[in-house]
């Protein structure tokens, strides 16, 4: 089998004085859609922060080969991971296509990174009405799909998906969720997604790691882990 | 009494004020500029400008022309800017903004003192940038000095406008200002961004100082103490946080203070800034975040 | 046991300090315990302008102004009046905190840097007014005691006598200084303590969770402001004291920039650190000028001083004690 894109072992990370992951291990294959489950405070963000680098972290990181243990959150986008941090991860007093050109920030050629711009916002058509409106002033699910706008327009490797779903409204999700499946389809997007709502993250990812406590407590496809009683029990509610 | 009223001597002392305001506005942006990415009023940057004015005054006297030593110290000023962040600003990055504001605070006194170590403090002068021969205008004459001053100071501002709004370096720049743990996630190199912030307000800064210099008769290390404290004044005014505030609030200001003491004769020199300030304050209970700055919400 | 150690620790510490207090002016020179009396002026205003921005939240850069306040009330009584100097400081420390109550009102709509402007603006402001109404103040020359009132100057003669003890003016000095010093940290300590500490904390943190606790803000920020003014009124009275005459020329906007200092190098929001920021802003010139006596390198060794102590210690002295005395008193206040 070759080597995953992204393989993390025993990856670490604290707060101060407070640690948040005791040894997390995961792997992300190309082209794959990876959910990571969990409660409140299991460390599911706190895993993707650390992918990032926007946490302090120990352990092994390797990303298409390298080793991303130690660097900067820039140097690790600048290898093509888009991290949409959990929230509205937008830089709401910039407009929508300063946004959208601050996602390319890293790439050159002013052509292909137009073209991107076409082809992303194919997939959120409304966006291209609204390019000179601040991102501030859009609600909340455009600013979600928005972020993830942005983050395509790296061209990532790997999008790093934190709780697209928080404080939405169903429908909303629902349409995240879809534009998320169809990226991963047609263009082979890789994902590493973390969602508080395990039924849609099961339902769009083929594999997932549940966490508890900084620690994996359970991983496999999503089919054996929607049939698991346990998870049933805690994250599907039936 | 309206007859008797003279309407040239309006129009010129407006214009001083405007030349004497363009100045301080530059030195007002670069404190914004500093404001906007770290939160803190630079206190160094008037001794920072004068610092640059001395390194042009040194260029000059070996023999350089005005303008070649403006641009060349443009760019040490830059430089430098960007090296102080770097050794000084850089550490203390986390810390309180309090310990920052002292920080620099500490750096007015070091870069006061380095001038006057390296320049003895004998006062000095500066030739001037532009003739200083009346231009007259619909029968007022003004000094091209004074024009030319509001003519490089617009420049400069609409230069970083456009740096600002039409570049990809002014983006990034706006981005960090805005949001820098965002900013990192696109790939902007934060930290770098700040002292690059510095060096543009160092050379800001510069402009202000070698402008400054050539219109008083001589000058000393003290050079950019008044002017530091319009500027700051004029930001405030306007809304630190808002560039396009700081402009014109410190041109307001230039015109203001310059009118008052022509015309109100017991407040004179002493008086003017702080009568100056006492509006301010007037203005600031009435809009507490300055005449065009937006008020923040903040989080509970 | 343990808790019986803590008290007696800290009695020692008190003890300790009392002693320095008493012992240090017989260590060094007469004239050098002149310099001491300089920095306990520093210590009262570092430890007033701490009860403002360290616990309340409210900068000032205009505590040099309400020295100036201070300093020419007790000038004005001796010089005009003929009021024996020392008795003229519980009048400039109330004259100065009335002032201090009145900067209070803009910040109840100002806060961070526009307040920090509006203090900037009155310590700007002071020096101008004091030249412009000479009537009063003496203009640029300012008032001198030993010309208008010799009388009035304790320890004129060179000895002063209390309670049957002979000292110098020096010592003196030192002792009325510090003694008031002593006692004004000891109020601030039990106020920052107890249910006003509480308060002004609470404002500093969120004024949003004050007020929804039933805090009035206007009246904890104006009374931190008065309060604050006291201490100052009273270090610029000391100051006058010291040096027999006051002028323009003592209290510009330098002075409001050491007192912050010094109160940031001590640490904000913390009060045992103080000492230490007082004797840096008094001692720091003085050592660079050893460095050497050029004006220029004065001033940058100065700064750098400034700016290296803030980079190593960005919370402060008092900041640093507490990291350093934390494994003790984890220690002490830990059941077994």
């Amino acid at each position: 089998m070759a080597e995953p894109l992204l393989q993390l072992e025993e990856v670490e990370a604290r707060y101060g004085p407070v640690k948040a992951l005791h040894g997390v291990s995961l792997t992300v294959a190309e082209g794959e859609i990876v959910a990571v489950l969990g409660a409140n405070g299991a460390g599911k963000t706190t895993t993707l922060r650390a992918i990032s680098g926007t946490v302090r972290r120990s352990g092994a990181i390797r990303f298409a080969g390298k080793s991303i243990a130690g660097r900067s959150p820039e140097a690790v986008a600048r290898l093509g991971i888009a991290h949409v941090p959990e929230g509205r991860g937008t830089l709401s007093e910039l407009s929508v296509a300063e946004n959208l050109r601050l996602g390319a920030y890293v790439r050159r050629g002013r052509a292909s990174i137009q073209e991107d711009e076409q082809r992303v916002l194919a997939h959120f058509p409304w966006l291209g009405d609204r390019r000179n409106q601040r991102a501030g002033t859009l609600s909340g699910g455009e600013q979600q799909m928005l972020a993830l706008a942005r983050a395509l327009m790296l061209r990532p490797r790997l999008v790093l998906l934190d709780e697209p779903s928080l404080g939405l409204a169903p429908r909303v999700v629902a349409e995240i969720f879809r534009i998320v499946g169809e990226l991963n389809e047609r263009e082979g997007l890789t994902v590493l997604v973390v969602e508080q709502n395990a039924i849609l993250a099961l339902e769009a990812a083929s594999r997932a790691y549940v966490l508890e406590v900084g620690r994996v407590a359970l991983e496999g496809g999503s089919e054996t882990l929607r049939r698991n009683e346990s998870v049933r029990r805690s994250y599907l509610g039936y | 009494m309206l007859l008797a009223f003279d309407w040239t001597q309006l129009a010129q002392q407006t214009v001083i004020g405007l030349s004497a305001g363009g100045l301080w506005a530059l030195l007002a942006l670069a404190l914004v500029l500093i404001y906007r990415s770290t939160g803190v009023v630079n206190f160094a940057q008037g001794e920072m400008a004068m610092f640059s004015t001395f390194i042009a005054w040194s260029l000059i006297h070996h023999g350089l022309s005005y303008w070649q030593a403006f641009f060349l110290t443009l760019a040490i000023s830059f430089a430098g800017g960007v090296a102080l962040e770097r050794v000084v600003i850089r550490p203390v990055e986390r810390a309180p903004v309090l310990t920052v504001v002292i920080v620099t605070l500490g750096l007015f006194f070091l870069v006061d003192g380095a001038a006057r170590w390296f320049w003895s403090s004998e006062t000095r002068t500066l030739p001037n940038a532009f003739s200083t021969r009346p231009i007259t205008v619909a029968g007022v004459a003004f000094s091209i000095q004074d024009l030319g001053n509001i003519a490089v100071s617009l420049g400069v501002v609409a230069l970083l406008f456009a740096l600002f709004q039409f570049t990809k370096l002014g983006l990034a720049l706006r981005a960090t200002a805005s949001n820098p743990d965002e900013s990192r996630l696109v790939g902007i190199r934060v930290s770098w961004m700040l002292a690059l912030g510095w060096g543009l307000a160092a050379a800001m800064g510069a402009v202000s100082g070698m402008l400054t210099a050539p219109a008083l008769a001589s000058f000393d290390q003290n050079l950019m103490q008044p002017v530091l404290l319009y500027a700051f004044a004029g930001a405030v005014l306007g809304g630190i946080s808002s560039p396009f505030g700081a402009v014109v609030g410190a041109l307001l200001l230039g015109v203001f203070v310059n009118l008052i003491g022509t015309y109100v004769d017991w407040i004179g020199t002493d008086l003017r800034l702080p009568v100056a300030l006492a509006v301010i304050l007037g203005v600031l209970l009435v809009r507490p975040a300055g005449l065009f700055g937006r008020a923040s919400a903040r989080r509970v | 046991m343990r808790r019986a150690l803590g008290i007696g620790a800290w009695l020692l510490t008190v003890a300790a300090g009392l002693g320095v207090f008493l012992v240090l002016p017989h260590l060094v020179s007469d004239f050098h315990s002149r310099d001491l009396a300089r920095a306990g002026v520093f210590f009262i205003a570092i430890v007033g302008l701490n009860l403002l921005t360290g616990y309340t939240g409210q900068i000032s850069l205009g505590h040099g102004a309400l020295m100036a306040i201070g300093g020419y009330t007790t000038a004005a009584l001796v010089v005009h009046e003929h009021w024996r100097d020392v008795w003229t400081i519980p009048l400039a420390g109330i004259a100065a905190g009335i002032v201090g109550f009145i900067i209070g009102i803009p910040a109840l709509r100002l806060s961070g840097l526009y307040l920090a402007l509006a203090t900037f603006g009155f310590a700007v402001a002071i020096p101008s007014l004091l030249k412009k109404f000479s009537g009063l103040t003496g203009g640029t020359q300012g008032l001198r005691f030993l010309e208008s009132a010799p009388l009035q100057v304790t320890g004129l003669t060179g000895k002063v006598t209390i309670f049957g003890h002979t000292m110098t003016q020096n010592h003196f000095l030192y002792y009325l200084t510090w003694s008031i010093g002593i006692v004004g940290f000891a109020l601030a300590w039990l106020i920052v303590r107890g249910r006003l500490g509480r308060v002004f904390r609470s404002v500093r943190d969120s004024e949003i969770a004050a007020v929804s606790s039933g805090v009035n803000l206007a009246a904890t920020k104006t009374l931190a402001f008065a309060l604050s003014g006291v201490y100052a009124g009273v270090a610029g009275a000391l100051l006058a004291i010291q040096d027999e005459i006051v002028n323009p020329l003592t209290y510009t906007f330098l002075l409001s920039i050491l007192v912050l200092v010094g109160a940031v190098v001590g640490g904000l929001g913390s009060l045992p650190g103080l000492v230490l920021g007082a004797l840096f802003v008094q001692y720091l010139p003085k050592i660079s000028t050893h460095v050497s006596g050029r004006s220029g390198v004065r001033d940058f060794v100065y700064g750098a001083a400034i700016i290296v102590v803030m980079i190593l210690l960005p919370t402060g002295a008092g900041g640093f004690l507490r990291r350093v005395a934390r494994p003790l008193t984890t220690w002490l206040y830990t059941r077994p």
